[in-house]
């Protein structure tokens, strides 16, 4: 899939191809000019995705091509033990969960999953996850906190799924659940934003005491789409609404919401899945190796104290 | 063109001008009993012929709950800066202005403390005219504070909700309340003080997903509107109409998310029996 401000780009790496093939067929000396193509392809990719608008990053971190939280423990690990069912109602396969070891530390890997082909999809209901799945999570972290096992959650999701059943099964309970839950642990945390973090669906497994964001992801209490039909009454102002809801990754930062930013590879995770797969996966090790030095009171105090600092208010 | 479209502008009503809370000498239910305003005070705003409830606000909440109306306001001066410089239709700044001014209120929130029957309790109660009792870092702040004031006093806490969610012009602040709260709602169920949770016409959105379904003891009044997303966006989203009766009251306790549903006339007496027999062991 190109996305429109893609499209120049990808142009010239058409002419660049046919020039490639060109000099194979022929002696003419090609040489300089596919230099000069070549650089001028790497100084616009650089300019288009160093000057992205936030609404070119919501695009990005919808890409179908973008890798998922499977493809990321699955790239991280090899010795996955996933393990299903929230023990009440069903298994949620828009939430996904297990051990895994990486660097010989055992660790809890949680995160919602989307689906890669419309069967997939419909299996994973667009990593938008019921009751069960929030529950489900929930249970596999409090199995790692028994097992004293940090937990990594993933986080990609276009929100808390709004249907009929999740409402009978309480989507809000399960969801102010996790998050009473998750300040209660005695392991460390580590979230990860690899995609789209949706407001309270992304929250639900967002308590952690590093926050990260990948950097053409976003996070917010609603989605740009949403925010444009609610407050514009009309769908068409969802690249207003992304600029007003400031989501990207250097927002949250900015405000304090987030503790740093995963680099991505020049054109987006997608662009090299290995590359992206690598800078998680350090992200997870370093952190860790900071998080495991506090005695759990001290990091729960901490994670607490971080959550209760947020907001802006004037007092008179 | 659409034969419907509106092309004279003067007969449209502006929101500020629509009405919200009776005013005027008698009020109408939405069964279409009638009934005079004086007499729907001294009923706990409860319609006698129907027993609706009838939307209300914090001022008329502490006035049913705490003894002889008196009681304590906490973290009044509180109000919302503008974090985003927020504009959609019109500034954030102008909405919380014109807020304020219309509804006499700061924010969407406010917190007091008082006897009931004699008890201490502390009260966070929020108000619907507020900005649709949206919760934004004031909201978030006050909830924080006033459960840090039961933390310290080791007074029970009673969260009246009513809001339609999260603010959007706040953005991810506002999403973070619903982290904040929690976490102090966990510090409150370890120090083992009671939290009781009401929910009220309407809770929907980040306050059903976080401090309003967090109770020690959750419970709700008559026909009160309870979800997590509107029934206007599931409907949407499943393609069919809502069955009668969903996500009321009603519904939430017959699906085991309600410990029991009060009406309003009789909430200070359960809520008392409920706290006394909290303390007595």
């Amino acid at each position: 899939m190109l996305l429109e401000f893609e499209k120049p780009i990808v142009e010239l790496e058409e002419k660049l191809a046919g020039m490639k093939e060109l000099a194979k067929d022929s002696d003419a000396d090609v040489e300089e000019a596919i230099e000069t193509l070549e650089k001028k392809i790497e100084k616009l990719k650089r300019e288009t995705f160093q000057n992205l608008t936030r609404w070119q990053r919501v695009q990005l971190s919808r890409h179908p091509e973008r890798p998922y939280t499977l493809d990321y423990i699955y790239g991280m690990t090899s010795d996955f033990v996933e393990l299903h069912g929230d023990r009440t109602v069903k298994d949620d396969k828009a939430m996904v969960g297990g051990l895994a070891t990486i660097d010989n530390q055992t660790f809890m890997l949680v995160g919602q999953q989307k689906g890669r082909n419309t069967k997939q999809r419909q299996m994973r209901n667009f990593g938008m996850a019921n009751p069960e799945g929030y529950r489900k999570a929930l249970r596999l972290m409090q199995i790692a906190n028994k097992f004293n096992i940090p937990v990594v959650t993933l986080i990609d999701t276009p929100g808390a799924y709004p249907g009929l059943e999740a409402e009978e099964r309480g989507q809000g309970e399960a969801i102010a659940r996790n998050l009473k839950e998750m300040f209660m642990l005695d392991v460390p945390i580590i979230t990860i934003v690899i995609g789209e973090g949706a407001s309270g669906g992304a929250l639900g497994i967002g308590i952690g005491d590093r926050v990260l964001m990948m950097e053409n992801t976003w996070y917010s209490v609603i989605s740009p789409e949403s925010c444009s039909s609610i407050l514009w009454r009309s769908w068409e102002y969802k690249e207003q609404a992304a600029e007003a809801l400031k989501l990207t990754a250097k927002d949250m930062l900015d405000k304090g919401l987030i503790d740093g930013i995963i680099e991505e590879p020049l054109g987006g995770a997608h662009a090299d899945v290995q590359a992206s797969i690598n800078a998680v996966k350090k992200a997870i090790l370093d952190n860790y190796k900071e998080l495991r030095k506090l005695k759990p009171e001290k990091l729960k105090e901490a994670r607490i104290a971080k959550f209760v600092a947020m907001g802006e208010v004037a007092e008179k | 063109m659409a034969w419907f479209t509106r092309k004279d502008k003067g007969i449209q009503t502006p929101t500020e001008a629509k009405k919200e809370a009776p005013d005027g000498l008698w009020y109408k239910t939405p069964s279409g009993k009638i009934i005079h305003t004086r007499e729907l005070k001294n009923n706990r705003y409860v319609s006698p012929e129907d027993g609706y409830h009838v939307r209300i606000g914090s001022k008329e909440y502490f006035e049913i709950l705490f003894d002889n109306n008196e009681f304590t306001e906490l973290d009044a001066n509180l109000s919302s800066a503008d974090p985003y410089g927020f504009v959609d239709s019109k500034p954030y700044t102008e909405r919380i202005a014109a807020s304020q001014k219309k509804t006499g209120l700061t924010d969407a929130v406010r917190t007091a403390t008082g006897k009931m029957n004699g008890l201490d309790l502390t009260v966070s109660c929020m108000d619907f005219a507020f900005i649709g009792g949206s919760m934004g870092s004031v909201v978030g702040e006050k909830i924080a504070r006033a459960i840090d004031y039961c933390l310290k006093h080791k007074t029970p806490f009673l969260m009246i909700s009513k809001s339609g969610g999260a603010r959007m012009m706040e953005s991810s602040l506002s999403l973070m309340q619903m982290a904040k709260t929690s976490a102090k709602l966990a510090l409150l169920s370890e120090a083992k003080i009671p939290y009781i949770s009401l929910l009220t016409d309407p809770t929907t959105g980040g306050v059903t997903a976080s401090y309003a379904m967090l109770g020690d003891f959750n419970i709700a009044e008559p026909g009160a509107l309870i979800g997590f997303a509107g029934p206007r966006v599931i409907r949407e989203t499943i393609g069919k109409d809502l069955p009668k009766g969903f996500q009321s009251a009603e519904f939430v306790l017959d699906h085991g998310f309600l410990d029991f549903i009060v009406d309003r006339r009789d909430l200070k007496a359960r809520l008392t029996t409920l706290l006394n027999m909290l303390r007595k062991k």
